[in-house]
């Protein structure tokens, strides 16, 4: 069964899977992340702020990105992007995006909708007194948001928020349909070049299992030592 | 915006042959939704099984649910169905590996039978939750009554369990319904293919995707609907979501 297999080829690829292949996959994970939650806790305060056609505006687009398919959006994005950069610099002509770009710009747009469900979930799972508290305090809004608001959802949401960046971290290899060399993407190119598909896809399939287990172990004992006692 | 639009694409005969290309996108959004009612028969299958597993009170029977449910929630499914499609057939003895390669439709069955397992994952993960939600005096009145561990599961503790989680239910099969479009990469040509197709020999991009898109919003649209319903006749009443 194992006979004609040769796991050599692993070894002899292992600088450019890791190196380059890797090394995208979680440049792309983190400033995903990092932008998905920015924009996601943008999306929740307009959800939350009391004006009706914002929050209808930011609900609305929560729902539409949640409704489609991953794949589906980074083909969008994909030829939507040089469209959204020629209209954001007033170029003559769509602008030629690099690979990394357009997927990242994808992968924010797209995370920013569930990662600000979770952030809506903490902002009001804030008892109502604390906000007010603030205010009493002669907080601004944004002051209270800043100083009180904010900084205990995120600490009450960090499990949940770093579980979806572990299924985002699975969820970058997607970008494989667009023949970008990802871990996935690397890993696939040596496959075929070398006719070894066997055995890159049972390492590629280790790795992630590897790296996704030991992270959301690593949740796990985090929201062990977090939790907050009430 | 310099790009041409041609909103009347759809009603162009497409280069197969058969019909417009108004006709490709219905073939694929059919394809989609066949892929992802075998897929969750499958999940609903197996995610049971192993739900029932992760909640009885056996050590090894929540280890053998456990294990389960992490080896598929690990991998991205994108990896898990080139396990199914490039690599099964390799490691299976010579005859059996032939006769995978061999089966007509291998994309579509792939699809349906990895995005199934995936889903059954997280059916399990639902199911076992749902079951340990239920007040312990369920399962204590079903032994008092005599009846034994199967029956117990049969008629008291899995009615009420997949009635709690409904809401999570519908949102996992629509999670079904989105996943069958990873298997673009096996070469299943549904909804997303057809509109990648369309947009490869029509060069309509926008108009390829928007249709996609509203299809898919169309079937979110159905699908939240129709379960409304359903949950709405099937609430346990005495529950928040009963009344």
């Amino acid at each position: 069964m194992f006979d004609n297999l040769d796991f050599d080829v692993i070894r002899r690829s292992l600088p450019y899977l890791f190196l380059d292949g890797m090394s995208f996959t979680l440049m792309l994970t983190g400033l995903s992340a990092l932008g998905g939650l920015i924009f996601g806790t943008l999306i929740a305060l307009m959800r939350l702020s009391g004006y009706k056609l914002l929050g209808r505006v930011a609900g609305l687009y929560v729902d539409f990105m949640r409704s489609l398919p991953l794949v589906l959006v980074i083909f969008w994005f994909y030829f939507l992007v040089p469209y959204i950069g020629q209209w954001l610099t007033g170029a003559s002509r769509p602008i030629r995006v690099g690979a990394f770009t357009s997927s990242l710009v994808t992968f924010i747009m797209f995370e920013a909708a569930y990662f600000s469900e979770i952030m809506r979930a903490g902002i009001q799972s804030i008892s109502k007194g604390q906000p007010a508290a603030a205010s009493a305090l002669g907080l601004t809004y944004s002051q209270s948001m800043r100083y009180i608001v904010l900084p205990q959802a995120f600490r009450n949401m960090l499990p949940v928020l770093l579980t979806q960046t572990i299924v985002l971290f699975q969820d970058t290899s997607l970008v494989y349909v667009l023949s970008i060399p990802d871990f996935l993407g690397a890993a696939s190119k040596v496959a075929q070049r070398d006719g070894r598909l066997v055995e890159m896809y049972l390492f590629a399939a280790a790795v992630y299992f590897v790296i996704s287990c030991v992270a959301s172990y690593g949740v796990r004992r985090l929201q062990a030592r977090i939790a907050i006692v009430r | 915006m310099n790009y041409n639009w041609n909103w009347h694409i759809f009603f162009e005969p497409n280069p197969t042959g058969a019909g417009t290309y108004l006709d490709m996108l219905v073939a694929g959004l059919l394809l989609t939704i066949q892929t992802a009612l075998l897929a969750w028969v499958i999940a609903l299958i197996f995610g049971t099984i192993i739900g029932i597993l992760r909640s009885l009170p056996s050590r090894t029977a929540s280890w053998i649910g456990f294990g389960y449910v992490e080896f598929f929630r690990n991998m991205p499914l994108l990896v898990q169905l080139f396990l199914w499609f490039f690599v099964l057939p390799e490691l299976l003895p010579r005859g059996a590996g032939l006769w995978l390669k061999q089966i007509p439709n291998a994309p579509f069955w792939t699809a349906a039978i990895g995005v199934g397992l995936f889903m059954s994952a997280r059916v399990a993960v639902q199911l076992a939750a749902g079951i340990a939600s239920l007040p312990r005096g369920q399962k204590n009145a079903a032994t008092a009554l005599g009846l034994t561990t199967a029956q117990g599961y049969r008629y008291v503790l899995l009615p009420m369990a997949f009635r709690i989680i409904m809401p999570p239910l519908t949102s996992e099969f629509l999670n079904t319904v989105k996943n069958t479009s990873v298997a673009i990469t096996i070469g299943l040509i549904e909804l997303t293919g057809q509109a990648r197709a369309m947009q490869e020999f029509s060069f309509q991009v926008f108009e390829a995707f928007t249709a996609a898109t509203v299809m898919y919003l169309a079937i979110n649209i159905v699908v939240v609907t129709g379960m409304r319903f359903l949950e709405r006749s099937l609430a346990i009443p005495g529950y928040i979501t009963g009344k």
